[in-house]
């Protein structure tokens, strides 16, 4: 019994400890992609070198990015079965056919293309240079779609059958299976947080060339007003966004929405909002809870006196790990709302025309530079560990699960991951923090040292495509 | 007629894993052969002539996993635990090849490391995946819809032999794609080392062909009574057929010769591997139809093959056109 736990909550951690690191770089490919795309279709369509500097300067660190993606990525294809077996084989049959598509639909055409974005811009012209890029970008959409719509379907399962003799989930009806009940709100929620995490970093890295100087260079400048409209736009939505989400966890997973609120106890008149506090699972109560009376059934059923059962309804070996879950989503929200603050800052900035002085924002935009990736992170611990103890969702525990494997050799490959992970990871993110140092215009010979550069970028030479194709760097 | 969904996908998935194994199979052998070739101009244009295409060939790799959980849930939930060890050496592998791809013009003074994570990625994921065929081919205990042996089951001298097989093999097509791709001096000592790889390869295919049979009954009867056995006569003749194509082409054939006989060499292995298992996905212990997905989950996804799948080569052809040709060292693409 112990042997069997101890495998589990060591495959468990491995999952959450391969699926992190991976997420990180999908949230932000996917908005550098769409962004890459923008940047490039600005170029062709003003011939603005402005554009193909900033299209060059994050082309790089996209295909860094990028690169360290597709290798966790494969990881996490192959952990479902070595980990995950059980799971792998009651499941299959539903959720195997939507990661197929993915497959299929989205990461042979961002992989097919690639290639020509990165190395193929003279060898194709420019016309299916732009082609090939706007593919990369559709199909980090397209993968969002199919990777979401079963990570949902693990949440709101729907559309299908059980086999007695087999064990296994089949599938009866397609259209509920991709677009069960949490489905269109996860990925909206998703798609808007890579898009922010994006938009973050990037305003983040004008915003650390303006206080180291920079700020005089118009590709500088032309980064932190793209970043800084696209957060006053996306951070708004974002906010709404989640709210719908979180609505419709309370209607699906209730038990979630309970350890995100911290509310052990029913309130049949009125459920306050409990802004901080100490939760405590085994005295089934928050100490020293901060609450405002009332406001949680407000923001959740519109009504300030709407009854909101409590985690006392939900049997105690069905509750989520709340302390994990109440913190992580106080994380997220509280990221959120900086990242509105950041929107607003920068919009009351370019009113009063001091979005390229005011140091004061440029400062925030670079501390919250990295803040997308912590509020992801954030926000799938609070929806997965919210979901425990099942895999999904009130048909099959976690603890029923897991493969066969015994607790060492689980250990083992956990161990291994760590190390290599940290190790190689680590040295990529310390390559393109180099990298996002340099200025878009500096020499290129100085931002990378390949031995194949002959010799420097001027803007505007002679004959661009030539030219230009032999520095630009992937 | 009523269409076998099961052996229609059982081809699929063989055809992903196929396509995986010449694919990846290739640039994993420019890795291997990586130690041969110090000069690091020399190592620029071997990166240079897999670096556009790496990814997409390891798609196919992914089809192959995700494709097999889709299909064959059983098969995968019991071949993956089994071969638990040597996949997991085989995903951190492929991370250590996978970013030495980018890492590697990140940095000067650092760029041997990444030099020696590209050749030691290369090699012990071809190693691992090697060892799991073998594994694989050795047959694996189920019970109750799980992998039933040890954790070092995996590991015998056939699982060895496997591995190095695959490691002469994937240096062979490595070696046979340099002769394409490349010109000069480079070429020639790619040529050799073509020659010294085919050799290497034939040896480790008759060897393996040769121990298969005596490693359980099934495969001796397969390989040895009628019909199957006509493959047992014409498979070697084919095999010798197309090396001496190689081998001729490596003196006097136009290029890409080489190459595409050594693709000939491993569709040959691979049918073998084939012909073996039928009607078994895991050798004797779950058949294609025990270890198939209901109908529902087969037809629906089969949809997405047919109409994907040929589109997908289409555009994976015009990728490969795009950046045909021999691999000019100064045009830069890094």
């Amino acid at each position: 019994m112990f042997e069997s736990f101890d495998a589990t909550l060591l495959a468990r951690i491995q999952f959450a400890f391969t699926v992190s690191f991976h997420i990180v770089f999908p949230a932000f490919t996917i908005g550098l992609a769409s962004y890459l795309a923008v940047l490039l279709a600005l170029y062709l369509k003003t011939g603005n070198w402005v554009y193909e500097k900033l299209f060059d300067f994050w082309k790089t660190i996209f295909a860094i990015s990028f690169a360290m993606g597709v290798v966790s990525g494969i990881v996490m294809s192959y952990q479902f079965g070595t980990n995950w077996s059980v799971f792998s084989d009651r499941a299959g049959p539903v959720i195997g056919p939507l990661m197929g598509y993915e497959v299929l639909t989205a990461f042979f055409l961002e992989a097919g293309f690639l290639g020509i974005m990165l190395f193929g811009r003279h060898r194709v012209g420019p016309g299916l240079h732009m082609f090939a890029t706007l593919m990369v970008a559709i199909g980090t959409l397209i993968s969002a779609t199919w990777i979401l719509s079963a990570n949902s379907w693990m949440h709101t399962p729907d559309g299908f059958a059980l086999n007695e003799s087999t064990g296994q989930f089949v599938p009866v009806d397609w259209w509920k299976i991709i677009f069960n009940p949490s489905f269109p709100y996860r990925l909206l929620h998703m798609v808007l947080a890579a898009y922010l995490t994006t938009a973050l970093v990037v305003g983040g890295v004008a915003a650390y060339h303006f206080l180291r100087g920079g700020g005089q260079r118009p590709e500088v400048r032309r980064m932190f007003a793209m970043a800084m409209a696209m957060i006053v736009a996306v951070a708004p939505l974002q906010i709404v966004a989640g709210d719908m989400h979180g609505l419709n966890t309370l209607e699906h997973q209730p038990a979630k929405v309970m350890a995100m609120e911290g509310h052990f106890q029913s309130h049949p008149d009125g459920a306050p909002l409990i802004l901080f506090g100490l939760p405590d699972r085994d005295a089934q109560t928050v100490h020293y809870a901060l609450e405002i009376p009332k406001l949680s059934s407000l923001i959740l059923k519109h009504d300030l006196n709407a009854p909101l059962a409590g985690l006392d309804t939900i049997p105690r070996d069905q509750q989520p790990p709340v302390e994990i879950v109440f913190w992580s989503f106080r994380i997220m929200v509280t990221l959120g709302m900086a990242m509105l603050a950041l929107g607003g800052w920068a919009l009351y900035a370019r009113l009063r025309g001091r979005l390229y002085e005011s140091r004061g924002l440029h400062r925030f935009a670079l501390v919250m530079g990295p803040m997308g990736f912590v509020a992801v992170l954030a926000g799938w611990v609070t929806t997965e560990v919210g979901r425990q103890p099942w895999t999904v969702y009130g048909q099959m525990l976690t603890a029923e699960s897991v493969a066969p494997i015994s607790a060492p050799a689980v250990a083992a490959s956990l161990i291994a991951f760590i190390v290599v992970y940290f190790a190689i990871f680590g040295t990529g993110v310390g390559y393109i923090l180099r990298l996002m140092k340099r200025l878009p215009t500096v020499d290129e010979d100085d931002m990378i040292d390949s031995p194949l550069r002959t010799h420097g970028i001027t803007p505007g030479p002679a004959n661009p495509d030539r030219v230009k194709e032999h520095h630009h760097g992937a | 007629m009523e269409l076998d969904l099961p052996f229609i996908w059982a081809g699929i998935i063989a055809f992903a894993v196929w396509a995986y194994v010449v694919m990846d199979g290739f640039d994993l052998g420019v890795g291997i052969l990586f130690p041969l070739y110090p000069e690091k101009h020399d190592r620029d244009v071997m990166m240079n002539s897999v670096a556009p295409i790496w990814d997409g060939n390891e798609t196919w790799l992914v089809l192959g996993g995700g494709g097999l959980m889709a299909v064959f849930p059983l098969a995968y939930a019991t071949i993956l635990p089994a071969l638990y060890a040597p996949l997991i050496v085989m995903l951190l592998a492929l991370v250590f090849r996978g970013v030495a791809f980018e890492f590697r013009w990140r940095t000067e003074t650092g760029s041997r490391r990444w030099d020696v994570a590209f050749f030691g990625g290369s090699l012990v994921a071809t190693f691992s995946q090697g060892i799991a065929l073998g594994a694989l081919v050795q047959g694996i205990e189920v019970e109750n819809r799980a992998y039933a042996g040890g954790w070092w089951d995996w590991l015998t001298p056939f699982s060895l032999a496997t591995g190095c097989a695959l490691v002469l093999g994937y240096a062979l097509l490595g070696a046979s794609w340099l002769v394409l791709k490349t010109d000069g001096v480079l070429r020639m000592e790619a040529q050799n080392h073509a020659r010294l790889a085919l050799f290497g390869t034939l040896g480790a295919m008759a060897v393996v062909s040769l121990w298969t049979p005596f490693l359980h009954y099934d495969y001796l009867d397969r390989w040895f009574h009628w019909p199957t056995v006509g493959f047992s006569v014409v498979v070697p003749l084919l095999v010798a057929g197309i090396a001496l194509l190689l081998w001729r082409g490596l003196t006097h054939g136009p290029d890409w010769q080489p190459f595409v006989c050594a693709l000939g060499l491993f569709a040959l292995g691979f049918a073998g591997v084939g012909i073996s298992f039928y009607p078994h996905i895991v050798p004797f212990a779950l058949t294609i139809e025990e270890a198939a997905a209901p109908a529902e989950s087969l037809g629906f996804l089969l949809w997405g093959a047919v109409v994907l799948i040929p589109i997908i080569l289409i555009y994976t052809g015009y990728a490969y056109w795009v950046f045909r040709g021999k691999i000019d060292p100064e045009e830069g693409y890094h």
